[in-house]
């Protein structure tokens, strides 16, 4: 079993044409090919090397990962003497990815890393989740190792980047136990030590995935006396130096291998990470974007393993006297499944690209002025960017869940048992939605595309692109959803209130969401036929979806507000 | 710490039996290659394995492939690289086709007299014949001591090579000096996976008859001038020795007759290591024209 090769979707967004000039901008005109002997000759040669490579990462993921996956559900870490003990089998994946060469992905070579580009990246990312949502998460923190190398000084860089490589694990330091999603009232304390010349951190951290990594992005307090987010900087933290005790683990619903963990700081040393009160609002809200993407790679890979698992026991299941699949209630639910993952698949890697674009242009910078073209050009994807990520999580996250209810569903019986992987798959799905900002909180970070109108802007420019004449009739849906969408938009804004925004705020970023993923299928079908019978189904589908959400809005008046409010009333019984 | 090691691992590239498809055999009851992906033989890369970890244990150590069969055998080599190994050789040349179990342990025996290890790991069989014979008969042709069914290379101190082998009823633990040939069991631990910049370093590895062959390959010939991504290619005349001991010629195997057998039942015969049980089972291998 191969994760990566037994899917043509893969190499299909791998292939996708806006790749070289990506890898042309990443490699900064080759470069390091006289430094390195790994180093890459040319576009092809690169693009052969991402190919080659996921196919070792989709060897592992087929073959180790999802082998171990089962084992690992069961047995979980533990925690003996304040320090973490992997599960057997998370431990041998661990192994198995260093041993293959591949944390440290997107790093440059000077640090050890592949110097890939984010959607080679997302997509080990994808498969890794496929096999094992769970391990997701120790794969997908390597992200801090991008922080570190966005904001920290070289001779930080130095010390800790090239131990990812080498297989240091990594975490992201941020929840408190009265700091979740409101992350400005953060505690733990960072203070100056003059006789030891290094901050010293104190306090608690709680729901830390893979808490007690080698290697720790911490945020903290370090502006005595302040109380809000200018008030935090952002630490590096290396275990070697003590000072950190895991006290417990959480007992979870899913993601069984991944330890959450409750931490207590004593006097832990750690080094400041660029400017001090720059942690929360510039630091984390990066590393924070990174997350998302990861987590919406990680849900990409449920919602792959859910339609497989269901288009298999839907052909294997006989009924009255034949397969399930043959009847319409079942095969319309596949159907749609793939309809949604092949579409959220499209927007996670368009998301990774623009990402991609913005963030060579970022490192191109460090070497050269820009032109003013490429400014201009590092701006509009790094907006792209900012609008799409938080559309990619919403989606991602909660599509994973649909798909492994609708696959359950397809399983019957059988699917509620522990005997098919399916019943872990739904444990695992149902923290996408919550965890790096809950749904809600990606619909704020999304609601900005839509009021500033880029959202429509990008719809456009989309409907620009030529298609085939059997889909003109596809475009010529999509321009209807969005003269809706635009009325619906304009309808809310017109209310003027704060309020009633907010309250259609999810509504109006699906329309969107569904609009921009019915073009991307439409533009994947000029490139693949594979991917008309989806655009078909997904933009047909989608009109009746932003069909009900605009009647909604358009019937709704501000003071229909109050029979929503009433419930504030209402007291909870103790 | 022992001084370096240099260790040669005997690979073969077999077809890929484990998953037989309906075109696996051709009609007159040979093998249908062409049906069957070629692979690296499963129980070479549990020596490959055993043979990193010695590498990885004592500095400055090297490890090389040698593998014999026709010019796509260089995947093997290539496969190895990427794994971890530090250079192989390809012996090809038509006068070394057709060998049997025999042919083919002279040939590797030449190779390795020009190669020089201290150490040799093979697997214990290929898929594709089964016969478990080439690494004990290569060890035959050097005057080496072997170990077979090795499970783990448990220790070297630089004089002494401790092994754990799996046996039919448990576990013995020999030691022996070097050098030494070993075969490695299934059971040992499996080999590492592709290593991602080992795979980016040495994908351009090409033979000379490769570069020649595929000029279209503009990656590989445009990095033909480094020594480290030229995969050695050896034929009878590099290696030397009795011409007629190669290839067909070589080879007192003959084929007499392939047949479908699924098993009824399974009997098992218990011998002792001694002359008499072996000559005893010799003469009835004979007679009932299993062997002879």
């Amino acid at each position: 079993m191969n994760f990566y090769t037994d899917n043509k979707d893969l190499k299909f967004h791998l292939q996708h044409p806006l790749m070289r000039k990506i890898v042309e901008l990443k490699e900064k005109g080759f470069a390091d090919r006289g430094k390195y002997d790994y180093a890459p000759l040319d576009v092809d040669d690169t693009l052969d090397s991402y190919d080659k490579t996921l196919e070792i990462v989709g060897d592992i993921c087929g073959n180790v990962l999802a082998a171990n996956a089962e084992g690992v559900d069961h047995e979980g870490p533990q925690v003996i003497d304040g320090r973490v003990k992997y599960a057997a089998g998370t431990q041998v994946n661990h192994d198995v990815l260093t041993q293959a060469g591949v944390y440290g992905m997107s790093l440059p070579r000077e640090y050890g890393g592949l110097n890939f580009s984010m959607v080679p990246y997302v997509m080990c990312a994808e498969i890794v989740s496929r096999a094992d949502a769970g391990f997701g998460n120790i794969w997908g923190l390597q992200d801090c190792a991008e922080t570190i190398h966005e904001f920290a000084s070289k001779e930080m860089k130095d010390e800790f980047l090239p131990r990812i490589n080498k297989g240091a694990t990594c975490s992201m330091d941020l929840t408190e136990p009265d700091a979740g999603s409101d992350l400005q009232a953060v505690m733990l304390k960072a203070t100056w030590d003059e006789k030891s010349q290094r901050w010293l951190l104190n306090g608690v951290k709680r729901f830390i995935t893979n808490g007690d990594a080698d290697i720790k992005l911490v945020l903290a307090r370090s502006e005595e006396g302040t109380t809000d987010g200018r008030g935090l900087s952002y630490f590096v933290y290396d275990k070697k130096d003590g000072g950190v005790r895991v006290r417990r683990i959480e007992n979870k619903l899913g993601i069984k291998g991944s330890p959450t963990c409750e931490l207590v700081f004593t006097n832990a040393p750690s080094k400041l990470v660029g400017d001090r009160k720059l942690g929360l609002i510039r630091y984390v809200m990066s590393l924070m974007n990174g997350a998302r993407l990861g987590v919406g790679a990680q849900s990409v890979g449920i919602c792959e393993m859910a339609y497989r698992e269901a288009l298999k026991y839907a052909n294997e299941r006989v009924q009255f006297g034949k397969a399930i699949i043959q009847f319409p209630a079942v095969f319309e639910m596949l159907t749609v499944m793939k309809a949604k993952l092949q579409a959220v698949r499209a927007l996670l890697y368009e998301t990774s690209r623009f990402v991609d674009v913005y963030k060579a242009y970022n490192l191109l910078s460090e070497d050269r002025k820009l032109t003013p073209e490429e400014r201009k050009e590092q701006k509009e994807h790094q907006k792209q960017a900012d609008f799409y990520t938080p559309l990619t999580k919403l989606f991602a996250s909660e599509y994973s869940n649909q798909l492994a209810y609708d696959s359950i569903q397809i399983h019957g019986g059988s699917g509620f048992m522990k005997d098919y992987p399916i019943e872990r798959a739904y444990r695992d799905a149902r923290i996408t939605t919550i965890y790096e900002g809950t749904s809600q909180l990606q619909v704020v970070a999304a609601i900005r595309g839509v009021s500033t109108g880029s959202a429509l802007a990008q719809m456009r420019r989309y409907a620009e692109t030529p298609v085939k004449p059997e889909h003109e009739y596809l475009r010529h849906a999509l321009e209807e959803m969005t003269a809706a969408y635009a009325a619906a938009t304009e309808q809310v804004a017109a209310v003027a209130d704060a309020e009633y925004t907010d309250f259609h705020a999810r509504r109006l970023v699906e329309m969107a969401g569904h609009i921009i993923m019915g073009y991307l299928l439409l533009l994947d079908a000029q490139r693949s036929d594979e991917y008309s019978r989806s655009a078909e189904v997904f933009i047909k589908r989608a009109k009746s979806w932003n069909a009900e959400r605009a009647a909604y809005i358009a019937d709704f008046k501000k003071e229909d507000l109050a029979a929503y409010k009433a419930v504030l009333e209402d007291k909870p019984v103790e | 710490m022992p001084k370096p090691l240099k260790i040669v691992v005997l690979a073969k590239q077999v077809p890929d039996t484990r998953n037989v498809g309906k075109n696996a055999m051709k009609e007159d009851g040979t093998v249908n290659r062409a049906a069957l992906p070629a692979i690296f033989n499963p129980e070479d890369l549990n020596a490959l394995e055993q043979a990193l970890r010695l590498k990885d244990k004592i500095a400055g150590s090297e490890v090389h492939l040698l593998t014999m069969g026709p010019g796509r055998a260089a995947d093997i080599i290539r496969e190895g690289l990427f794994r971890g190994a530090d250079g192989g050789v390809l012996l090809t040349d038509r006068k070394f086709a057709g060998a049997d179990t025999l042919a083919t342990s002279y040939a590797l025996s030449r190779a390795l007299g020009r190669m020089k290890p201290d150490l040799v790991i093979a697997g214990r069989q290929a898929i594709d014949g089964d016969t478990a014979q080439v690494g004990p008969q290569v060890a035959e042709k050097l005057s080496w001591p072997q170990v077979t069914y090795a499970e783990e290379v448990t220790s070297y101190d630089g004089k002494e090579i401790v092994i754990k082998r799996r046996l039919e009823h448990g576990v013995e633990t020999v030691s022996s000096t070097l050098p030494l040939v070993i075969t490695v069991h299934g059971s040992a631990a499996e080999c590492r996976p592709r290593n991602a910049k080992n795979l980016m370093k040495y994908k351009h590895a090409r033979t000379a008859t490769e570069l020649q062959e595929h000029p279209e390959e503009t990656h590989a010939n445009a990095l033909k001038d480094k020594d480290y991504l030229r995969i050695t290619e050896w034929g009878v005349a590099d290696v030397g020795g009795d011409e007629q001991q190669f290839g067909l010629s070589g080879s007192p195997t003959k084929v007499k007759k392939i047949e479908n057998i699924v098993f009824a039942a399974k009997e098992v015969k218990r011998l002792s290591a001694d002359d008499r049980d072996v000559s005893e089972l010799v003469k009835e291998l004979i007679a009932n024209h299993t062997i002879g």
